[in-house]
């Protein structure tokens, strides 16, 4: 058998693959580090029962279900406060609701999202709390 | 598989005790739970209306300079990108004048005092809303109690709602709004670039118990809230007192936002 041509199609194989396998060896087997979600902002910390308006399992696995459903009523059906599963009442709002006690939007909400690629459209509207950035409180400490 | 007739009235009689313990186990089961409320002190109207006192509000800017605690307020509150002073222009409520507010009842020989106003125009939330009619994605919907509401996580930029419009209540963000907000008010949301916006009578004030923000922030009281269908609401005093005109009536979109008139 012959290849016609076989020197610049092996050439072009090779920078196909070069390039089709560059994710893999550029990162050179190192794993990215997993998430940490942040849960020590100030009003966290001050709360005497730390606990959130669901349990964690269901908060890590369908907050997003959670928060389309806490649109809907406060929009649409002018319920604007959500009783959770303990009994406690929360205004159902992502400013005035989870932001209140998750403040920190870098450590918390980014650290899920950028590991896995996500960029949801929330912040395009809401605002994420005033947060001091790493390299502000880098700049402080130099002062 | 022999049934009697005695045996089948026992089994339809089990049943029938079993099907009347329904309600009970459901009200058991679900006395707590995930529920969503409203608190107690939240607003509560069936149709709610503001009254604009035309004169009050030109008196009080004829001894104290002018006025725009309303707009200013209003648009704080909601993150109106006020920065944008063009044809692109975002307002939820306004200054305008007679002719404007009134086409079809203005004339050449209008008192002086009335031609200026300044009227406050607002969103009517009207009772028959055009808008609301034309919305292809039901962004914007009437609420139960008469607010004509948008919900922007829905909205698409078509701009239908703007033509069917005929108070001009209604402006598009041609672009992001957030480089154009005065000062952030950090519990409310700001709008992006490709939705339509306009006054919600401050429905989220209302769940909180507070009037709407610009009648909250009325130097001069003239601007009044309340449920049109309460009959000793504060607004219905007023109309069976006073002489009132509403914006464009003819169209039949039937406004809730009433002017009264005196020179």
């Amino acid at each position: 058998m012959r290849i016609y041509n076989a020197k610049p199609i092996f050439i072009g194989l090779v920078i196909f693959f070069g390039f089709a396998t560059f994710p893999f060896w550029y990162n050179g087997g190192r794993a990215a580090p997993p998430p940490e979600p942040k849960l020590d902002t100030p009003v966290i910390q001050k709360l005497e029962k730390k606990e959130c308006v669901a349990s964690k399992d269901y908060m890590r696995k369908s907050h997003m279900d959670l928060l389309n459903k806490w649109r809907t009523e406060a929009v649409r059906l002018a319920n604007r406060y959500y009783v959770s599963a303990a009994g406690n009442t929360y205004p159902a709002s992502l400013q005035r609701g989870c932001m209140k006690c998750h403040s920190n939007k870098t450590e918390f909400c980014d650290q899920c999202h950028n590991y896995i690629g996500l960029t949801p459209y929330c912040w395009d509207c809401h605002i994420p709390p005033k947060q001091v950035t790493q390299t502000e409180q880098v700049a402080k400490k130099g002062e | 598989m022999d049934k009697d007739r005695r045996q089948f009235l026992k089994i339809t009689g089990a049943c029938a005790v079993g099907l009347s313990a329904l309600p009970l186990v459901r009200a058991v089961a679900s006395e707590r739970g995930p529920a969503y409320i409203n608190i107690p002190e939240a607003l509560q109207g069936k149709r709610w209306a503001m009254v604009v006192d035309v004169k009050k509000c030109q008196e009080y800017q004829k001894k104290n300079g002018e006025c725009s605690k309303c707009i200013e307020a209003c648009h704080y509150i909601h993150n109106v990108p006020t920065k944008i002073e063009n044809e692109e222009e975002i307002k939820w409520i306004w200054k305008d004048s007679f002719e404007h507010a009134f086409p079809g009842t203005a004339h050449e020989f209008v008192p002086e005092e009335l031609k200026e106003g300044p009227f406050i125009l607002l969103c009517n939330h009207c009772s028959n809303p055009p808008c609301v009619q034309v919305c292809p994605t039901q962004a914007t919907f009437q609420r139960a109690d008469g607010i004509v509401m948008m919900d922007h996580h829905r909205c698409i930029g078509c701009r239908y709602c703007m033509a069917g419009c005929p108070f001009g209540a209604r402006s598009f963000n041609w672009r992001d709004p957030r480089p154009y907000i005065e000062k952030l008010n950090y519990d409310y949301p700001t709008r992006r670039r490709g939705v339509v916006e306009k006054c919600t009578f401050c429905a989220e004030r209302l769940g909180e118990g507070l009037e709407p923000a610009c009648v909250e922030a009325c130097p001069a009281k003239a601007l009044i809230f309340g449920d049109l269908e309460d009959p000793v609401s504060e607004v219905r005093r007023i109309l069976k007192e006073k002489f009132t005109l509403r914006r464009k009536y003819e169209l039949g979109t039937y406004p809730n936002v009433y002017y009264i008139i005196e020179v």
